[in-house]
């Protein structure tokens, strides 16, 4: 059974005030990169990019970084095909925002951070994420959150964006299905 | 993906996604950082009983940017020169912790037999086998090919296929695994592709997927105008017999000479799976022109068989 978290005008809400957060948190001199983890962090990441640059009236270097090549679990599933990574310039010294819908084990921001160290030095990485869902398998946290949502393991958290799915939402399910 | 035999085994789909993980390779290896953990712990063997220093630093490099471990064996001073099987020298090698075997042998057939005989149970990728396939090197063909084409086009290349380009091989197209391999993938991947060549090296069994064959190199270029040529090298060592009078003569009337060069419409690709006989099958006002992507091919080798070990080495249990 589905049940519905979010609805549109929610993620809208939250997308918002995340980018009034990341602004707040860093200095107005800070150079800002807004990093997406594909498929549907990178699609966050587009909006929240854009509302930044709505609020300071100019526009915010934002990419996606693909973190396939960093898992440690790729020998326990299926091969999978990397997405391409698109990072604006070069990110040393300048404060990375990764973003992603839905923070679980934390074994994708561990990657990411992996990946991101090939990439250069930045001054500092942030994490920020659609929805919170617990069962922390690494000692990883966000520093900007949509929702918070406890759920039980086994449950199914899906996170759906217009981009994509033709509809944004956010939709809980028992792992039953 | 377990194997890489041949591209004749590849459907489109899986060839496509190969060429994507290429494409994401590739971009790894223009930072200043160009090694990834991906293959952290696995083991690689380069188990090659022909001469072949390209292809085996190709795969070496391959190899190493994925962080996997390298041994090299040629057959040149080992055991197979005191007699050994390449079924005991496959096992030796497996009993040592190989992961993968990247197998090069004069005879057709070597990598599906140590891949499909229960021998061993590492992954097998041809490095090339007799006349029969050469995979990787028409897999880094159709990498160059899609790039060059997607920009001309000002598309990106990820996902796309080369349908309806028209691609002309060149040279000893009966010897050739490279020919092989490339007539195979390029047409599964939507190109139409045309032959050239004496008729003496033309194959004459299945020739299903060609479009065309042709014994005249002018009347081919005039009649279709291709998008690319892909020279052929000459392999006296593989030929048994008199094929041509002289390599002149080959030149004179195969070989991709200034007057040829300049007779092709302004954005056909020249293309040539190295290593070259300059003045031979190719000249230098073609091999050093910009619409070369022979050392293209070389950079994208790398990435491409740095893809096909990922496919290989990467997937577990569904």
């Amino acid at each position: 059974m589905n049940r519905s978290i979010l609805s549109e005008e929610e993620i809208a809400r939250s997308l918002k005030r995340i980018a009034h957060e990341i602004l707040e948190s860093v200095d107005p001199a800070d150079d800002l990169i807004i990093l997406g983890i594909p498929t549907r962090g990178s699609h966050l990441a587009n909006r929240l990019a854009k509302l930044i640059a709505e609020i300071e009236g100019k526009n915010q270097r934002v990419g996606q970084l693909d973190i396939t090549l960093y898992r440690d679990d790729l020998a326990n599933h299926p091969t999978r095909t990397p997405e391409q990574s698109e990072v604006p310039g070069s990110i040393d010294g300048s404060i990375v925002v990764l973003v992603d819908d839905v923070l679980f084990s934390g074994r994708t921001v561990r990657a990411a951070l992996d990946a991101l160290r090939d990439y250069g030095r930045p001054k500092a990485v942030k994490l920020a994420v659609l929805v919170d869902r617990g069962h922390r398998e690494l000692p990883i946290r966000a520093d900007f959150v949509g929702k918070n949502l406890p759920s039980a393991k086994t449950e199914r958290v899906n996170v759906l964006v217009r981009e994509v799915d033709d509809q944004d939402g956010v939709q809980i399910s028992d792992g039953a299905e | 993906m377990k194997h890489l035999l041949s591209t004749a085994d590849l459907s489109a789909e899986k060839a496509i996604e190969i060429l994507d993980t290429s494409l994401e390779m590739l971009q790894t290896q223009s930072r200043e950082q160009r090694k990834l953990p991906t293959l952290r712990g696995k083991t690689v063997v380069n188990l090659f009983f022909e001469d072949s220093t390209r292809t085996r630093i190709s795969f070496e490099a391959a190899a190493k940017r994925l962080s996997a471990d390298v041994i090299n064996f040629s057959s040149q001073g080992s055991s197979v020169s005191k007699g050994e099987s390449l079924k005991d020298t496959a096992q030796t090698l497996e009993a040592m912790g190989a992961d993968a075997v990247i197998v090069r042998h004069s005879s057709s057939g070597a990598a599906h037999l140590l891949a499909n005989r229960g021998w061993i149970s590492a992954s097998v990728i041809n490095a090339g086998d007799g006349t029969h396939e050469h995979p990787t090197q028409a897999l880094l063909d159709a990498f160059t090919l899609r790039s060059r084409f997607a920009e001309l086009a000002g598309k990106t290349p990820a996902g796309i296929d080369l349908k309806d380009k028209k691609v002309m091989i060149v040279g000893d197209i009966l010897h050739s695994r490279v020919a092989r391999s490339n007539i195979s993938l390029l047409s599964k991947l939507g190109a139409k592709v045309y032959v050239v060549a004496p008729s003496t090296l033309l194959p004459i069994a299945d020739t299903s997927p060609i479009t065309k064959s042709f014994v005249n190199l002018d009347l081919a270029i005039r009649e279709v105008e291709p998008d690319a040529v892909m020279m052929l090298r000459l392999q006296s060592e593989r030929m048994r017999g008199t094929f041509f009078p002289s390599a002149k003569e080959f030149t004179s009337g195969w070989g991709l000479t200034a007057g040829r060069f300049a007779a092709l419409p302004k954005h056909t690709l020249v293309m040539h799976p190295g290593p070259m006989n300059r003045g031979v099958e190719i000249s230098s006002v073609a091999a050093d022109s910009e619409r070369s992507t022979i050392i293209e091919q070389v950079a994208n080798g790398v990435a491409v068989r740095m893809a096909v070990l990922y496919h290989t080495l990467s997937g577990g249990a569904k």
